[in-house]
């Protein structure tokens, strides 16, 4: 509980330096990402975010110095250099994109801990840290580091914010975007800088290993949100802020703990939730509207029951039995007591001395349901050919959804008939 | 046979396209007079989406050149309007029918300036000559297809240009959204626009289209369509599959040697 006060009040500068850092290079790399993410090229940013390690390590092999903007320059190079190297594989051999990126990622990483391996080793007294780009240490993060950062992470802010637009038309709708003439190598030139410096900016916390992560992690999630390209952009940047704090946090309570996993531990949580709670687009949504659907398509076989037993004796206002309606329908009897209970307070049926009925309202709506189910099979069989005796299963479902303006044009199309393709009578409402 | 036609809006001269050193298209020549529709006829594969992205520079030529209003296409890009297949994007693209729309003016504001008013009053307007104006604010993938491709003509009219290249703007929409389209692109042409439309259904070619071009790797023929779309040449685009043609594009490929000397 002290760790939580100490850490959330601020007060301690290193705390500060590792917090607002951790937000804005989580925050940066998700509003990159998004565009990333957009453009398929989620793969993409792995193989920079593994490709930069040999940079790190070359720049510190060169200057003998752990600064900063040395390293990032390294990274800068390297990472650019892997993307080259991928376009070149795929334009001069045989070797198409996703094993081009795999190649040139696992190649570079390889150089890369290979020269890690190479400096722990030369014994270098100030090397000590340098590992830490692979699982990434918010905790290392210093003053000097945040400006950099800040720095970086503002000039992503504007250019993003002043080529948005831009952005997002080459991500939609690339060849239209050539029509118009806009430079569209160049744009995707400026993205993958982007991801370069989103990637080079987010290792020191995340490490390279995971840094693709946070790129796509905040932006998938973001996009069960919403369906406006800003909003999810805007959306993404918070996710990522979020788990950059829950991140820094976690490795502050436990310095054993690595930053970068525990970041990506958060945002994949925050993605997990919105896979599932998001509104419309996330599984719960859709289980509620599919068990909505199911229920309603029960009622109205319940009233159906009703119906057809009333037709086949010609009286409609026979109490039925609770295992006469369930054999009627083969409905399950716990199932059809759920029925009857909503139906009963919907004002369409009346229980009396355990047996049902319907009511007036009931009577009306039963009817309708069986109206569709004739009027779909009529045309069935008049419009679409249809043999009669096959018409019968479409008609069980399509009764369900036939909305009333389909319903009039149907009858309109159909001439207000009488009678099904077996000779039923439809019924007049 | 090929009609020639002084002052042309649109000189298509000695296209090459190729495809990884595989030629496509060969030595294409043709022109195309002011205020048509002109649909651009050919069995599959024949290269008929591949010629008007190249017209449009969204894929390099081999060699040739192309002339609109007599001029490159660099200079008069805002007076020409391209419509991409449906297919080409993902419908699940995080935008609403407007905002795609107003892509159409992006042409206008270049690379950094946004959408004011101005540019919102006239995709509306556009929304509602394509009969979308209740669905603007729609995400673009809860459309259907014919909805889908009306959005995109709209998005074309929102760049207000002279001469239109639409790539299949009937394929996969209902009968009533191509009946409309087709009444909007007469509406077009009367108002002296000019109108090339990639199109795949011979049915319907007199109807829509008063010049044809018909393609298959080569020109079979260019003009009106009553002097064009005739069973002759309709036999020799589509019958006359020349395999040597072919044949020899896959030895320049497989050898890869570009299509012109260096």
């Amino acid at each position: 509980m002290d760790d939580l006060i100490t850490f959330f009040s601020f007060s301690d500068p290193n705390i500060r330096y590792v917090v607002f850092g951790s937000i804005l290079l989580a925050a940066s790399s998700a509003i990159v990402g998004c565009f990333t993410l957009l453009k398929k090229k989620a793969l993409v940013g792995d193989a920079v975010a593994h490709s930069v390690l040999p940079g790190v390590c070359m720049a510190f092999l060169f200057t003998g110095t752990k600064n900063i903007s040395f390293l990032i320059c390294g990274a800068f190079f390297t990472g650019w250099m892997s993307l080259l190297l991928i376009d070149y594989i795929v334009a001069h051999s045989k070797i198409k994109k996703d094993a081009a990126i795999g190649l040139v990622l696992s190649v570079f990483f390889g150089i890369g801990i290979v020269l890690l391996t190479f400096i722990q080793q030369s014994g270098n007294a100030s090397q000590s840290g340098l590992d830490s780009f692979i699982f990434g240490k918010a905790a290392a993060l210093v003053g000097s580091d945040l400006i950099t950062f800040g720095l970086i992470a503002i000039i992503l802010l504007i250019v993003v914010s002043v080529f948005f637009k831009s952005l997002t038309l080459v991500s939609f709708d690339e060849n239209f975007a050539k029509s118009l003439g806009f430079p569209v190598r160049g744009l995707d030139m400026l993205l993958t800088t982007l991801t370069v410096l989103a990637v080079v900016t987010g290792i020191t916390a995340v490490g390279v290993v995971l840094m693709a992560a946070m790129l796509i992690t905040p932006g998938a999630a973001a996009r069960y949100w919403t369906d406006n390209i800003r909003t999810m952009v805007i959306i993404a940047a918070i996710f990522g802020a979020i788990s950059g704090i829950l991140g820094a946090y976690i490795s502050y309570v436990a310095p054993s703990m690595p930053t970068g996993p525990w970041m990506v531990v958060a945002s994949s949580f925050i993605a997990l939730v919105s896979f599932f709670l998001a509104p419309k687009k996330g599984i719960l949504a859709k289980w509620v509207s599919n068990n909505r659907n199911k229920t309603i398509m029960r009622e109205e076989n319940t009233l159906k029951a009703f119906f057809h037993l009333g037709e086949r004796d010609g009286d409609f206002t026979v109490p039925r039995s609770m295992a006469i309606l369930a054999n009627k329908r083969r409905m399950g009897e716990k199932q059809l007591r759920k029925s009857l209970v909503t139906l009963r307070s919907k004002g369409f049926v009346q229980e009396a001395e355990g047996h049902w009925m319907l009511t007036e309202t009931g009577m009306q709506n039963a009817a309708r349901i069986i109206k569709l189910h004739r009027l779909w099979e009529l045309y069935l069989t008049n419009y679409m050919h249809i043999a009669p005796d096959h018409v019968h299963d479409d008609a069980e479902t399509i009764e369900h959804i036939i909305t009333p303006e389909i319903e009039n044009e149907l009858e309109l199309l159909l001439g207000y008939p009488g009678n099904d393709p077996h000779k039923q009578k439809i019924p007049r409402l | 046979m090929n009609e020639d036609i002084t002052d042309p809006i649109l000189e298509v001269h000695d296209l090459t396209v190729s495809y990884s050193r595989k030629p496509v298209l060969w030595d294409i020549d043709f022109s195309l007079p002011k205020g048509c529709i002109a649909g651009i006829i050919g069995p599959n594969g024949a290269g008929k989406s591949t010629l008007i992205k190249s017209i449009m520079g969204v894929i390099p030529s081999s060699s040739g050149y192309i002339k609109v209003f007599g001029q490159t296409l660099d200079a008069v890009r805002g007076r020409v309007s391209y419509v991409p297949q449906r297919e080409s994007v993902d419908w699940d693209f995080p935008a609403s029918v407007l905002d795609v729309v107003l892509m159409g003016r992006y042409g206008k504001l270049g690379l950094l300036k946004n959408t004011n008013k101005q540019d919102k009053k006239i995709a509306l307007e556009c929304l509602e000559k394509v009969g979308l104006q209740d669905y603007t604010k729609r995400q673009i993938s809860q459309l259907s297809g014919g909805q889908q491709q009306r959005v995109f003509l709209a998005r074309a009219l929102a760049q207000e240009a002279d001469l239109y290249l639409m790539d299949e703007p009937f394929a996969g929409v209902d009968a009533a959204t191509e009946k409309a389209i087709i009444e909007i692109l007469r509406d077009m042409a009367s108002n002296n626009k000019t109108i090339i439309v990639v199109h795949h259904d011979l049915q319907s070619v007199v109807n829509y289209f008063d010049w044809v071009i018909l393609i298959n790797m080569r020109l079979v023929a260019s003009g009106p369509t009553q002097e064009v779309f005739n069973n002759k040449l309709i036999q020799e685009a589509y019958g006359g599959k020349l395999t040597l043609l072919t044949e020899i594009g896959n030895i320049l490929e497989k050898r890869e040697i570009p299509p012109r000397e260096k």
